[in-house]
Formats: structure tokens, sequence, C-alpha cells
């Protein structure tokens, strides 16, 4: 199984990394299209601020090719809201890598405190190879303030004030909110999911 | 629902886990890597690392460590120590630590919480708060690693902690000294006053001694976690057997 993990310039990918040297599964950093696209599985990691994170990777010209990728694409915290249409973070919306639908906005928490930080409950919407084994009420590890709403392509939510979409999948693209990698049993039976769904 | 964590807290020496009495008198309780291990199998939700001598020392965490921990464990971890500017925070976040902590750092120059907001966004960033009750008044110190060159800072505790949130943290951690390793139980009147001002996740440090006193905080202060250090080390409270006890007291926990 040949394993990339983006390079979009944003920190947090040795944690990614060690979490599929757990698996038994050697990941690649890298941030060239041509080790990219040529990859059976592809994680998009990424935290921090939105509007910083696309600037990082339309400067590396990886634009094109991630939008062209047909094997599976994992979107993880911050990459999740990269893949949407559209992220309404920072003064004006930016314009994400549009490879599933949608608008990812401002969590709305009510008086709870902001960000969304902690271990939160999934509830599945519907079934699919990357939730084998996973059950409603498995807790995964959240840090963010900003979410997809729940729609269509949602897998699984969680609720913060709000519900919200926990994992979303669209055709060869899946994304989870929560950090799989830091979120234990649970997470690291979903990234043993990624690696055997159907290419 | 949000569960409300537990997080043991290992004081970091010279490679090596410590814990003090009121910050003073620290002995060697483990391993760095073994510990951490420990604790995420036991079920901690979280992990906090302070090299409690960096910033006195002027030196900074070490990333090595860093790494070894986040290879090791699959739950988030936070490192503090001696994190002064946006290059040392970012090769920490690099090595794979989830958030970082400043205290001393931040109250020398408050604007290092803007910056590190705006480098890596505020869901990593914490602000740790050393605060001590005096004639019924909680002022913040600093430089708290080694009592004799422990500072006053001027600051009063809530005008900070609204401050820290203003310009970016995105969880306050309030180390409660006058409770600090002496297990009596959180400073509950302090939290709570804490928690009204404080918009973002709080995290009550200092004085857990017994199951009651986390059922305590989070009931009365509505803290989002707490943080334990000689309860833990000292296997005087098992970690499976508290978080089943706060759950069956109807206390959102993951087990």
């Amino acid at each position: 199984m040949s394993l990339v993990i983006v390079d979009t310039g944003v920190a947090n990918l040795s944690s990614v990394k060690f979490a599929f040297d757990r698996l038994g599964v050697e990941a690649v950093i890298s941030d060239k299209v041509e080790t990219i696209t040529k990859a059976q599985r592809v994680i998009l990691p990424g935290v921090g601020a939105a509007p910083y994170a696309m600037k990082s990777i339309n400067a590396k010209g990886l634009t094109p090719a991630l939008r062209n990728l047909t094997q599976p694409v994992m979107g993880i915290c911050l990459g999740m809201q990269l893949i949407f249409e559209t992220l309404e973070e920072g003064g004006s919306p930016v314009k994400g890598l549009g490879l599933v639908p949608g608008t990812v906005k401002a969590l709305n928490t009510k008086k709870l405190p902001s960000p969304h930080m902690g271990w939160n409950t999934l509830t599945k919407k519907s079934d699919d190879p990357l939730l084998e084994g996973i059950n409603d009420n498995d807790y995964a590890y959240f840090v963010h303030s900003f979410a997809a709403p729940v729609t269509n392509i949602t897998l699984a939510t969680s609720e913060y004030g709000e519900d919200f979409s926990a994992i979303v999948r669209h055709k060869n693209v899946y994304g989870c909110q929560f950090h799989p990698e830091r979120s234990s049993r649970v997470g690291a039976k979903i990234l043993e999911n990624f690696l055997k769904v159907p290419a | 629902m949000l569960a409300r964590r537990i997080i043991p807290c290992l004081d970091v020496r010279d490679g090596r886990v410590v814990k003090g009495v009121q910050f003073r008198n620290h002995e060697d309780v483990g391993g760095i890597v073994d510990l951490a291990l420990r604790y995420a199998a036991e079920g901690a939700d979280e992990l906090v690392f302070y090299d409690i001598t960096a910033s006195v020392d002027d030196r900074t965490v070490s990333p090595d460590w860093v790494s070894k921990v986040s290879r090791s464990i699959d739950i988030p971890f936070c490192v503090a120590g001696g994190i002064k500017t946006v290059e040392a925070a970012g090769t920490r976040l690099a090595s794979g630590a989830d958030k970082i902590s400043i205290n001393s750092p931040a109250l020398a120059r408050p604007e290092l919480i803007n910056e590190l907001c705006d480098a890596y966004g505020r869901q990593c960033v914490v602000v740790g708060i050393d605060t001590f009750e005096e004639n019924g008044t909680y002022r913040v110190k600093s430089h708290t690693g080694d009592p004799d060159k422990t500072r006053e800072t001027g600051r009063q505790t809530l005008d900070w902690a609204a401050e820290a949130a203003e310009r970016g943290a995105g969880e306050i951690v309030l180390n409660c000294m006058n409770q600090d390793g002496i297990r009596k139980g959180y400073d509950i009147k302090q939290l709570s006053t804490v928690r009204k001002v404080c918009p973002v996740p709080l995290i009550a440090s200092g004085g857990a001694g017994a199951t009651e006193h986390f059922e305590d905080v989070f009931k009365h202060a509505n803290v989002d976690g707490a943080l334990a250090a000689s309860v833990f080390h000292k296997s005087v409270i098992a970690i499976p057997d508290l978080k089943a006890d706060l759950k069956s007291r109807g206390i959102e926990i993951r087990l």
C-alpha cells in the first residue's frame, strides 16, 4: 500500500505519519505532484487557518493535481474543511479545493466555550466501509471552530451547540473533522478502514 | 455529548518526570515515554508535559522527546516550557505535539499569544496561568518552576484570563498554586469565577486528591477538564476507576 501525506505547508504532519506507523504502514510525506498522483491512498492533513493553508497549497501548485485525484483521499480536520467548495473563514470566503460539495461555516456553539475541544460522540447517518466496526456513541477527539453542516454526504454527525458533519464522503473523497490519529482505538480503526476501502 | 477530560500532567525535568509539592522538593516518578504510554492505556483523555525548568533556565523544551511521545501515543498531548517564539512553537508542533502551552513568555510579551494564534490557529494555543490567592484576590505569578526565581507579575488572574482568550488562546489552564500538590480539592470558588469570564475551554489544575474532587470541579465549576499529577503518579487514584466512578455519578466521561 503506497500512502502519501500531502505536505500542505501547515503543521501536524508527523503525528498522522506516526499513526500509520502504528498500523504498520509507512507513509511518505510529499508535496510533489507526481508522488501524490501515483499513491494508492492520499491524506490531506492540516491544522490552523484555512486562508493560510489554501494560500500555501496554491503556492506549491498542488491544487489542480488534488482536484483530479481518483484514488481514495482523506482530509483530516482542517484538511477535511479544505476539500469543500467554500470556507467562510476570515474576512471574506475562501475558495476550497472543491472535491466535495458544500460550504464550511463557523460552528455555532451557542453558550458553550469555543473552540469545540475534546472527546465527543459520533452518530452514524449511513453505512460505509469507512465506518466498519464504529458504533454510535464512540468517542473521537475534536478541536476546531469551523465545521461542515449536515448534508447528504454526511456519514456521521457530532453535536456541540449544533449538529455538524463529523465524517463525510463524496465519491472517492472522505473527510474527518476530528483527529483520527489522536482518537485512540476509534481513530486507529477508521484509519485502518481507510486503507481497506475499495479504490 | 462532549466528554469532560481527565488530564494527567507530567512535569519534566532533565528528561524525567518529576513531582514536587507546591512547586518544591521534586522527586523522580519515571520516564517520559513509559508514563505517557501507561496513562494513554489507562484511558487518559489528554496529556500535558511541562518542562518545568525551561523558562527559569532560559532553555526551550526539547523537540526530541516531543517526537518520541507523539510516535508512541494515540491521544492528544500538549507541551510547555520556555516556548517564546512562533518558530519554537512551530518546531514542537511539527514534531507531533497537538498543542503548545505558554505561561511566563506570554506574561513577558502578551503579543506572543496573537502571533501563535495567527500562525497555527487558536486550537493549538494554550495559556497556562499560575494563580495565587492572597487576602481574597487572585494574582498571577511567573517563573514558578523554581521558588527562588518566582516573580510577582502585578496582574490580576481574572483580567489576564480574559485578555489571553481575547488575544487568541484556545484554552486556559488555571494552576491554583495554593492547592498544588496538597490533595485537598480544586479551588472551586476561583475556578467558577474564572469560568464566568473565560469564553474558551477551561482546565482546572491543582489540588486533586480524591474522586469527589473531580466530581465537584466538573459539577460546580463547570470546567472542561481536570488536570492532576501526584494522585496519578503515586497511584492514589487509578484512572479507569476514577472515570467509571465519575460516569456513574452522572458526569459525561469517555470510557
